[in-house]
């Protein structure tokens, strides 16, 4: 058979083999131990050396054209054959997945807005201090120089242990008290902490948020408390803020101011730092000198401001919460609307809101 | 404090426009609450004249009338009895909005007849409680005349919200000294004088205290007026006090209201001819009561100071009055009483009985004493001009409070509280000003010395006159000053802060989220969480039952949270809190915790139902996760934790464990809450809970040692050991853990991890299987088998020994 033929007839059956097999049958068959083209290389001996030696040239050449095309058409299986694997470990990709469980925690917009003031008022050299929520007459008012006919002792608006064991401090203020007693000036610090009032209504709950702050040194005087506290809240709001100081009253301040932002009410939201009207957000004074004297500095040496902001009502302003009450309710819903997501912590070089 | 433009015109002589007079008021600590222009308020309603009033046809007790407007005629259906032809009264178009309802008028058709508008009562204008007649007009006033304009209610109603240290802004005549003080005005002359004296006092007046009690009624001074005839206020004086939210009565109570909203000086006035011997003031006596003009009937006490005749008690002094003496229509002798009550003493009183009056507010606050006499004064002469009659001298018991006493200023005060620099001769402007008495010619750096006027009862000391100069100058001219900058920032947190934060993002990053509940739960629910040996804390005065006990811990409120949050429908619940348990009324009881609960499909990655992989309720091994992440995130020696099942009472006892570094401190508790309690809070599904007490877990060192590591191939063997039911996986990890210390010199123990717990196949009920692979390190070269052998030997034999393991298809 004419070698050409051979070659042309593998080619043809390789192109109906589909798979490696096919393609090995055609390998035995021509190929194997007792192949076709094997035989033809075998029978070589026994032809005569002068057509020997062109047979074994063609022989040879058709081997290796044919072992060529062989594996040339078994590589183009194999691509095939793994295409098709490829093709058919395809997924549907819009299949949902998740972030995991870091994507549903939330933390409370109290502990954000905390967080955000103590960044602010670190920046600005304030320690932080705290004291319990349980405390005395002594510490929640006596020694704040709130008088015993003071309306705000009565059992009307503080609650109090049974047997006149204790109440539930009204304000931060307190911690005013046990920090100088403790401190030599000069010092500043924050206190923020749970505050309580026998109040319940659409804007009032018995339990609130307050941040109290004090700065007391030799020269601290009023102009210091103005610059804090407008550095505070354009640093807290984001925003220029116009305030407005209203001279006010408390007991243990004196002079005693009320801090406003100027505002605008739109359709029941609150814009700060625009508009006509007025918000009030702060209380504020320059320490009573029998304050200062009841914690045994000199108010002829020493001399200091105070001031005091509701947390609750912050966050509110901030972040548009509407209700208070929803604050403390724990509803899974709220939390995960209003709250902040975990990776999130509020910088001042990196801003404060997410 | 109510006051309306016209009245403090009485005082105040000043072309400063409302507005600009609220801004004013509030910056000088006078805080505007409300500002009400009742001319633009009342704008819609104008004059309209009656053309005809015929009966309606279809109900007998309507009127059907043709009314000319100023925007010409309408048809109008009216009630009013006093409806009638060539009347003029108030009208109202459609589209008006009625101050008293809030309610918008519209066009009606009333029993088949259109009606276009309203004739108006008071009532509908907020003026009165006067809603069957319509008002009637004076015949000259033009149709549609502003009928604010005709009847003079084109005034600015001023509302200021008053701090309790200002009882002299409590009259309108001490708003506007305090305007002018700060150049919004002169104050207008005032000079009271005293009435023609045309007979004695005739009744006596008295102070019965013994002395201890002298201060309860200092002073009392009284003028007698006789042949008075009480009729109805002028229009003037109804308006005023209309405007300010008082009710008129007559002339004569209206005139006591009046003076004390002018003058901060409340009056009395009894009905002479209802009096049985002298006047007096004294205490209470035990039994004794009477009926008070609100109506109500009162027993006083012996620290009450009552007024008293012959009879017994009238009313008690400075708060209320007595129905028994009172003023009525008919009343044609009066005493007016001018008085002196001790403030602390009115103030328990008040707040005893629980009576709130304009009286009690000012004498509570402190009126001025020296006032008292130019006060009684003063309602003499208004009696005398709006009843008529004659009256008497003035008798007086007891005498006006000392004079105050002077306040030195220092020079350097004022810049030294405020840092500006106020000259001396402002200072003592501003004082001058006010009432002060203060010495004028001493140098400009002399100390200032000043006497408050009897009226500023709230100044004692010099920082109450820093106080007077800021306001009046006004804070906004003091400047605004940087804080002196500190050293290099250094870290402010505590460490209970530091970890707070690491807390709430570890728990969040678990999928929880955080609640922030109430410091007080219902009492039950704090009994159910009691700590042992610790102080249950109801309030003496709770606002709900709800909120009747300081809680003793996280959990019932947590609890509590899902209870709502099933409620609502929600079905993966994910709670933490971070805050204060309260175990005793001493600071130290105060404990700080963290806690969180699950319910639902919130186990392993707290998403709920996946298609990937199968939801799972949460369980006690979450809670223990939760714990765990906890103190991992505060960097706990989690290595030396142990693990016992010893939770109190509200854990479930076999599903619930305690983690601790020694015995004495349990760490944190986990596990799921026992069926019983949840059953008895009214929870049917599974709660996991956990709870760690932070303060008890030691300063962590920030050092962490060097790296002990290599690059020798670690050596990997897993074993799987067959123990009893009840053996503590934990008792295994630790033993094989701790052949690190004694094992050949050649290797570490790198990990300890187990990874399968199998119960079932070939194992008894009775056993169970715990399959660990532990890696080794080796410590110089690559680890020849005999050598590996031997370790894997040392695992076999400690789990033999320690747990009574055997390895299991051996």
């Amino acid at each position: 058979m004419d070698t050409n033929n051979i070659k042309h007839e593998v080619i043809e059956s390789l192109k109906t083999a589909r798979t490696a097999g096919d393609i090995e049958e055609i390998r035995i068959r021509e190929m194997g131990k007792n192949g076709r083209i094997s035989g033809l290389l075998k029978s070589l001996g026994e032809l005569p050396p002068e057509e020997r030696k062109t047979a074994g040239k063609q022989y040879n050449i058709l081997k290796t054209e044919v072992e060529k095309a062989i594996e040339e058409h078994a590589a183009a299986i194999r691509l095939e054959a793994r295409n098709a694997e490829i093709l058919r470990n395809k997924v549907d990709i819009s299949l949902p997945v998740t972030a995991g469980a870091a994507s549903r925690g939330r933390i409370h917009p109290l502990s954000e807005v905390g967080d955000e003031l103590l960044a602010i008022f670190a920046s600005m050299g304030f320690g932080v201090e705290q004291g319990p929520d349980i405390e005395s007459e002594y510490y929640n008012f006596e020694a704040l120089n709130i008088a015993d006919s003071h309306p705000a002792r009565d059992m009307h608006d503080t609650f109090y242990l049974p047997g006149n064991k204790g109440l539930l401090r009204t304000h931060t203020s307190p911690v005013q008290i046990r920090a100088m007693e403790r401190l030599e000036p000069p010092f500043r610090f924050v206190a923020p902490g749970r505050t309580y009032r026998r109040d319940s209504d659409q804007t009032h709950t018995p339990m609130f948020h307050q941040v109290e702050g004090m700065a007391v040194g030799p020269d601290i005087h009023l102009g210091h408390l103005k610059w804090t506290l407008q550095h505070f809240l354009e640093t807290f709001f984001e925003t220029e803020v116009e305030l407005r100081f209203r001279p006010s009253y408390f007991p243990f301040t004196e002079p005693s101011l009320e801090v406003d932002v100027r505002c605008e009410r739109v359709e029941g939201e609150i814009r700060i730092g625009t508009g006509t009207d007025w918000l009030e957000v702060l209380g504020c004074g320059m320490v009573h000198p029998k304050v200062l004297g009841n914690c045994g500095i000199n108010p002829d040496t020493f001399q200091g401001f105070a001031f005091g902001a509701g947390i609750d009502r912050l966050a509110m302003l901030k972040y548009g919460i509407p209700d208070l009450r929803s604050f403390f309710d724990g509803d899974v819903r709220w939390i995960q609307h209003y709250g902040f997501v975990p990776l999130h912590a509020p910088t001042l070089e990196g801003g404060l809101a997410p | 404090m109510k006051f309306t433009r016209s009245w403090l015109d009485d005082h105040l002589d000043t072309d400063v426009d409302d507005n600009a007079l609220a801004e004013h008021l509030t910056r000088l600590g006078l805080e505007i609450e409300g500002l009400h222009d009742n001319a633009r308020e009342l704008r819609a309603f104008t004059v309209a004249r009656v053309i005809e009033a015929e009966p309606h046809p279809n109900a007998d007790s309507l009127k059907l009338c043709r009314v000319q407007t100023g925007e010409g005629e309408v048809q109008i259906v009216c009630g009013a009895p006093n409806a009638r032809a060539g009347m003029r009264g108030v009208f109202a178009p459609p589209g008006t909005v009625i101050p008293a309802t809030g309610k918008t008028l519209a066009p009606a058709t009333i029993r088949g007849i259109e009606s276009n508008g309203m004739l108006c009562s008071e009532f509908e204008l907020g003026l009165s409680d006067d809603h069957d007649a319509i008002i009637e007009i004076d015949e000259d006033a033009p149709p549609g005349k502003s009928y604010a304009e005709v009847a003079g209610l084109d005034d600015t109603l001023f509302h200021i919200n008053l701090t309790p240290n200002r009882p002299d802004c409590l009259g309108v005549r001490g708003i506007a000294r305090d305007l002018a003080a700060a150049e919004i005005g002169k104050l207008k002359p005032d000079s009271i004088k005293a009435p023609k004296a045309s007979f004695d006092c005739p009744v006596d007046i008295e102070l019965e205290f013994p002395k201890e009690h002298a201060s309860a009624c200092s002073l009392f001074v009284a003028r007698y007026v006789r042949g008075v005839v009480n009729r109805a206020s002028p229009p003037w004086l109804r308006r005023r006090l209309i405007a300010i939210g008082l009710r008129p009565i007559d002339a004569l109570v209206d005139t006591t209201n009046y003076i004390a909203f002018d003058r901060a000086r409340p009056l009395h006035v009894y009905d002479a001819d209802k009096l049985a011997g002298s006047v007096r003031a004294r205490l209470g006596r035990k039994g004794e009561r009477f009926d008070a003009l609100d109506g109500k009937n009162y027993e006083v006490d012996e620290d009450m100071c009552v007024i008293a005749d012959d009879n017994g008690v009238l009313g008690l002094g400075g708060i209320i009055g007595g129905e028994s003496s009172a003023i009525d229509a008919n009343s044609t002798n009066v005493l007016i009483e001018s008085a002196y009550f001790d403030p602390a003493r009115i103030h328990r009183t008040g707040r005893r009985l629980a009576i709130a009056s304009d009286a009690r507010h000012r004498f509570e606050r402190g009126v001025d004493p020296a006032f008292a006499s130019a006060g009684c004064d003063l309602g003499a002469n208004m009696i005398l001009s709006l009843c008529g009659g004659e009256a008497s001298a003035s008798t007086q018991a007891g005498r006006a409070a000392p004079a105050p006493v002077p306040v030195t200023l220092p020079r350097g005060e004022c810049k030294r509280i405020t840092g500006r620099e106020y000259s001396r001769g402002k200072i003592v402007k501003t004082l001058a000003a006010l009432g002060f008495d203060v010495k004028k010619e001493e140098g400009e750096n002399e100390d200032i010395v000043a006497t408050p006027p009897s009226h500023r009862v709230d100044v004692h000391a010099r920082e109450d006159l820093v106080e007077e100069v800021l306001r009046i100058d006004g804070v906004d001219n003091i400047e605004t000053t940087p804080l002196p900058q500190q050293d290099s920032p250094r870290p402010v947190l505590t460490q209970q802060q530091r970890r707070l934060r690491l807390i709430r993002r570890a728990l969040s990053e678990r999928g929880m989220m955080e609640a922030v509940l109430w410091s007080f739960v219902d009492a039950e629910d704090a009994a159910r969480f009691q700590e042992s040996g610790s102080e249950s804390l109801p309030l003496a005065n709770p606002i709900s039952s709800a909120m009747s006990t300081m809680r003793p811990g996280l959990l019932p409120g947590l609890a509590r949270a899902v209870q709502r949050n099933l409620d609502r429908g929600a079905d993966n619940i994910a709670l933490f809190e971070t805050g204060f348990g309260y175990l005793g009324i001493e600071a130290e009881a105060q404990r700080f915790c963290v806690a969180g609960v699950r319910c639902g499909l919130v186990g392993g990655g707290g998403h709920g139902r996946h298609w990937r992989e199968n939801a799972s309720a949460a369980d006690v091994f979450d809670a223990k996760a939760d714990a765990w992440s906890v103190l991992q995130s505060l960097g706990a020696p989690m290595e030396k934790l142990r693990c016992e099942a010893d939770a109190p009472s509200w854990y479930h006892p076999g599903r619930s464990g305690v983690l601790s570094l020694n015995p004495k401190h349990q760490l944190a508790r986990f596990g799921e809450l026992h069926p019983a309690l949840l059953e008895e809070m009214g929870l049917s599904a599974v709660v996991t809970a956990f709870e760690v007490f932070v303060d008890l877990l030691p300063s962590m060192s920030r050092k962490r040692g060097a790296l002990k590591s290599s690059d020798l191939p670690l050596v990997r063997r897993d074993f799987a050991f067959v123990v009893e039911q009840d053996v503590r996986a934990q008792d295994l990890l630790r033993a094989v853990q701790a052949l690190d210390k004694d094992i050949i010199a050649v290797a570490a123990i790198d990990n300890v991890r187990l990874f399968d717990v199998f119960t079932g196949g070939e194992l008894k009920d009775t056993q169970k299987s715990l399959a660990i692979e532990v890696v080794f390190r080796p410590k110089e070269r690559t680890l020849r088998d005999e050598e590996i052998k031997t370790l894997c030997d040392k695992v076999v034999a400690a789990a033999g020994a320690s747990v009574g393991g055997v390895l299991r298809g051996v």
